[in-house]
């Protein structure tokens, strides 16, 4: 299972190689995530639509190794974007990926851009 | 930059990486960390979770990609072999070599193995490692009978685990007493007859002279002549510390082991520290983890800050994990440090065994032993820690409620008073943070502070703290949602209805603040529900997971489904269709604690089509996933039973049926029983109906759970109609008024005036809202749908359920493993 983690590596916007055309926006629950594969990533989009703002994050929970992120509840804390883990409700902030219940594992973020009604995932490779 | 070698990556090895890069960044202190065991640092003092759950991942006390993004060079799986002090260098097993500027020596310790002819044989265990309990864990399935060399605190724990598999368990001390360093003679005693009753066997003053079998362990000879007959041996016998690689580069070692360290735990060499378990500090050897952790604190200190901490010893108060039996000892147990006068309060009928040592001058709290009920060890542990002043009787202490209450007793608490003693925390170190930082819950204190992170024993007083500092702010009156709703759920049930709203959203920008999160989202799903009856996969994104794909998520992301079974009467036919569907869809079944059948394990698409099946066969949906009326238990009742006086499951069936799909602020569990037997259990219920011989008593309130509670008597002897109709108004009235995720029991502790307020609201109807309720109740049953009945026929809604969106796939990471002839999600 650590294995499974180490996969996931935050990809900056300025090193984004391969633009991946995930699905129609449409696709996306509002408010809400959906889940795409991606060369063997789970990959969690979250269409923040009440903020018309988007973010990926690995679909992988790091606190139990579950693979169900994009089945989380999003939301804000103090303003920062965050979703909550559906099995123990621990919080990443969906910008950094960092944990806001202490300093234990974030998460890898990726960047998200939309064209013609497109989602594009950004990927190093 | 300086460089730091760190020997060991045990639980203090760990503390002091994450103490180090709290205070210096990786551009400061290069950080190189070498481990023996196969996997990261893990929470050794859980390790016995390990049976359970069989994760190391779960004990982990931080991931590997936590070292990475610390800049901590982790090299697992490395034994190092020497020191070389001259040239500052380690070497490994593997032979790498390592040059440092700082050396930590954290490489804990080993378990004890007394010198007894026949250690070697197969089945004979340490405990201390998951590759120990692995072995433990492979080996105990071939056996039936076991014993434990050793009963302390580790003997004890690694008892119950054994018990737990289901093998007889023995445990052989040699001293007279269990837990000897812990305990005396009155509370061993009270601890050995409430192990025996639950099943382990004890044998006391026993000197194990060999170990008996050919190649593997068949029998235990003792000094007495006696022989015990197991076929696996758990040896705990204590704690040796590791300082066998310290010795051979020369450092100085204590006698009976450990490497010497001064108040700055630095060795006799002043490059090399030691910490944890296998530091002798003015002769002592600190087998708990608290200590570990401050020893890591200090060299924290002399390596980034101005040197100025020291170690000083530390309390070695413990308490008794995972036995089901409370257990706890702290300061000087016997009280044989300083003259002190001992108060010994016994109950063998309530089982418990209490005794605390005062001063002299009956001043001061020394140490004292409790076994049984350790509910007052935190209060008694701060009053002896910070030298608080006694009651005048000091007795007062453990003879219970006739002084003061424990809410008080945190008040006087001195802000300096340590509450949690794994990582050092102060009763006004919390409530600063709670007021800085405007805290809201207890999960942000944890994180802020890391109060009660560690063995987690500070928890019931973190809470108390947190409440009584949000009191002192004048905080708790209004109990607001979360941040993004100035409301109370009340207030919001009423503007709701008022308003009409039926929209998440719309509350939000109309009452509300921000985009909302996963406390309000759920809360406010659950009254829309309340109010309107909407489908609620409708507004599927706000409610919580089991809601939006209604089922129940399970370890892995694989779902369970329970369907409705009214009454837990069910036909054969409908037996074979659920035997049917299981099979069909290799789904693993269990009747549930409430009289009817889970069926786990399906994949997140598999659920339509197989309520499809199962709807199709006159099955509903049982709601076990949602906060609503989950079952109505019965008992076979007067149709069967010589005894029963009435057809309770008829009338648990029509009640289950009335109720079902009635949303709540937490769940809802009904039980009717045909006499007072009370088969159905109906007091430990949120409503129980039991017969008499005049009808029906109706009790409200009850609740098993973690604060299992009796119910309370709302009306009796009332016939069949009144108690349906107080029934009504009684789950309205909670329904209506009780805060978020309160359970029945919890609102009503809360009311004011009690029991005695709820019978004139629901039974005298002084409010006059009696029949206001009643229709609000009837509106809810005459709009139930069956929501599994709505999706199946839906494409739109059934076309949420899958795991990906870009892919028709399964999760491939979804694993199943088989145990007694069924899958299970692997552990
Ligand atoms: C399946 C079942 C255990 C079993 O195999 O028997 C079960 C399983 C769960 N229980 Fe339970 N409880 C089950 C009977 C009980 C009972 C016994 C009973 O109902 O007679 C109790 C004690 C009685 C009570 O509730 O007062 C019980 C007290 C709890 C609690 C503690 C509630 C409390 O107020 O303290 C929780 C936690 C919660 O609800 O917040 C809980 C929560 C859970 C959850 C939902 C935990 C979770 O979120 O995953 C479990 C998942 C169920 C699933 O995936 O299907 N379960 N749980 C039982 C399902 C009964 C059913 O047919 O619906
Ligand atoms: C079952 C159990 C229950 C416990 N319960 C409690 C409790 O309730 N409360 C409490 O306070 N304490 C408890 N303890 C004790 C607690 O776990 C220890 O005090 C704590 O783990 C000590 O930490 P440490 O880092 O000093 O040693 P360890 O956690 O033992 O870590 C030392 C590590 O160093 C490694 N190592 C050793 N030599 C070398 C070498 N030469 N090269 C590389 N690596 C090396 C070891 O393999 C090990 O991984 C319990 C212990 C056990 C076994
Ligand atoms: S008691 Fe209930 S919640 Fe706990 S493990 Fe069992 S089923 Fe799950
Ligand atoms: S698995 Fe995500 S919070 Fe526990």
């Amino acid at each position: 299972m650590i294995e499974t983690l180490v996969q996931y590596k935050t990809v900056e916007p300025a090193a984004v190689k391969v633009w991946y055309k995930a699905a129609r926006i449409e696709d996306f629950p509002a408010n809400g995530g959906a889940c795409i594969s991606y060369k063997g990533l789970q990959v969690a989009v979250f269409n923040f639509s009440r903020r018309q703002e988007w973010y990926a994050t690995q679909n992988l929970c790091p606190h139990k190794m579950q693979m169900i992120l994009s089945r989380g509840m999003i939301g804000s804390q103090s303003g920062e974007a965050k979703v909550a883990c559906p099995y123990h409700k621990k919080t990443f902030s969906l910008k950094t990926g960092k944990n806001l219940n202490g300093s234990e594992c974030g998460l890898a973020t990726y960047p998200v851009k939309i064209e013609d009604g497109f989602v594009f995932v950004g990927f190093e490779y | 930059m300086k460089k730091v070698v760190v020997i060991g990556n045990g639980m203090v090895g760990y503390k002091f990486c994450e103490k180090l890069r709290e205070k210096a960044s990786p551009s400061e202190v290069q950080l190189v960390v070498f481990g023996e065991e196969p996997v990261p640092a893990y929470d050794r003092v859980h390790l016995s979770d390990y049976f359970s759950n069989r994760s190391a991942s779960a004990l982990a006390m931080a991931g590997l990609d936590w070292y990475t993004s610390q800049n901590i060079d982790l090299r697992i799986g490395e034994l190092v072999t020497s020191i070389d002090r001259e040239n500052k260098i380690v070497s490994t097993y593997h032979g790498q070599k390592e040059k440092y500027d700082v050396l930590i020596i954290a490489t804990g310790s080993s378990a004890m193995v007394p010198p007894i002819n026949g250690v070697e044989k197969k089945g004979v265990f340490v405990y201390r490692t998951i590759e120990d309990l692995e072995g433990i864990i492979g080996y105990g399935q071939t056996v039936k009978k076991a014993a434990v060399l050793g009963g302390g605190l580790l003997g004890l724990e690694a008892a119950k685990a054994l018990m737990d598999m289901e093998l007889e368990t023995h445990v052989i001390e040699f001293a007279s007493r269990l837990m000897p360093r812990q305990l005396d003679d009155q509370g061993s005693n009270m601890l050995r007859e409430m192990l025996q009753a639950l099943g382990i066997n004890i044998h006391m003053n026993k000197n194990t002279s060999s170990i008996r079998g050919n190649g593997k362990v068949k029998g235990l000879e003792f000094t007495d002549g006696s022989i015990l007959n197991t076929e696996m041996l758990v040896i705990s016998c204590g704690i040796v510390p590791r300082d066998e690689l310290a010795k051979k580069a020369g450092i100085e070692t204590g006698p009976r082991g450990g490497v010497v360290v001064n108040d700055q735990l630095q060795t006799s060499d002043p490059f090399i520290y030691a910490i944890g378990e296998a530091a002798l500090h003015n002769n002592m050897i600190y087998g708990l983890v608290a200590p570990g952790y401050n020893m890591a604190e200090v060299v924290v200190n002399q390596l980034t800050g101005d040197g100025s901490a020291s170690f000083t010893g530390n309390d070695m108060s413990t308490k008794l994990k995972l036995i089901g039996i409370d257990v706890a000892s702290f300061g000087d147990p016997f009280g044989d440090n300083v003259p002190c006068k001992p108060i010994i309060f016994e109950n063998k009928n309530q089982g418990f065994y209490k005794r605390i040592n005062v001063s002299e001058d009956g001043k001061r709290l020394m140490g004292g032993v409790l076994v049984g009920d350790v509910s007052d060890y935190n209060m008694l542990r701060q009053i002896m820690q910070n030298g608080l002043a006694l009651p005048p009787q000091p007795e007062d202490l453990i003879l219970g409620s006739r002084g003061e209450s424990s809410g008080d007793a945190i008040a006087n608490l001195p802000d300096e008073a340590q509450v949690c003693s794994c990582e050092n925390v102060t009763k006004g170190a919390i409530a600063n943070i709670i007021k800085e930082h405007q805290l809201e819950n207890i999960e942000q204190v944890r994180s802020c502070t890391k109060a009660g992170t560690g063995c987690g024993a500070c928890s019931p007083m973190v809470a108390d703290i947190f409440n009584e500092t949000l009191k002192s702010m004048g905080k708790t009156v209004r109990k607001v949602l979360c941040e993004h709703f100035d409301h109370t759920r009340q207030e919001l049930f009423d503007l709701i209805k008022i308003n009409k709203i039926k929209h998440y959203d719309e509350l939000l920008d109309r009452h509300g603040s921000g985009d909302g999160c996963e406390t309000c989202k759920p809360a406010v799903a659950s009254m829309l529900a309340s109010i309107w009856n909407d489908l609620i996969v409708e507004q599927d994104t706000i409610q919580d997971t089991n809601d939006r794909f209604l089922a129940n998520i399970q370890k892995g992301g694989s779902y369970s489904i329970v369907p409705r079974v009214p009454g837990g009467e069910i036909t054969p036919e409908k037996l074979i269709v659920l035997g049917e569907v299981a099979k069909k869809y290799d789904l693993y079944a269990k009747i549930t604690g409430g009289q009817r059948i889970d069926l786990f394990g399906a994949r997140i698409d598999q659920l339509p089509v197989i309520w499809e099946e199962l709807i199709a066969a006159g099955f509903e949906s049982g709601h076990a996933y949602g906060k609503a009326l989950r079952t109505v238990k019965s008992c076979v009742g007067s149709t069967w039973c010589r005894f029963g006086l009435h057809d309770s499951v008829s009338f648990a069936i029509d009640v289950e049926n009335r109720y079902k799909g009635l949303r709540a602020p937490h769940k809802i569990k009904g039980a009717v029983s045909g006499c007072r037997r009370e088969c159905a259990e109906a007091q430990s219920k949120d409503f129980g109906i039991i017969a008499t011989e005049k009808g029906w008593n109706l009790y409200v309130c009850g609740n098993g759970g973690a604060n299992p509670q009796h119910a309370k008597l709302l009306a009796t002897d009332i016939d069949t109609e009144s108690c349906v109709r107080y029934l009504d108004r009684f789950l309205m009235f909670y329904i209506k008024t009780a805060e978020p995720l309160n359970r029945t029991s919890t609102w009503l502790n809360k009311m004011e005036g009690g029991i005695e307020y709820l019978k004139d609201v629901v039974v005298n109807d002084i409010l006059g809202i009696g029949e206001q309720l009643e229709d609000e109740m009837k509106y809810m049953i005459n709009t139930y749908k069956c929501e599994w009945k709505e999706v199946v026929n839906n494409e739109g809604l059934r076309s949420k359920f899958r795991h990906f969106i870009n892919s028709e796939e399964p999760d491939p990471t979804q694993k199943f493993d088989l145990m007694r002839g069924q899958k299970v999600p692997v552990a």
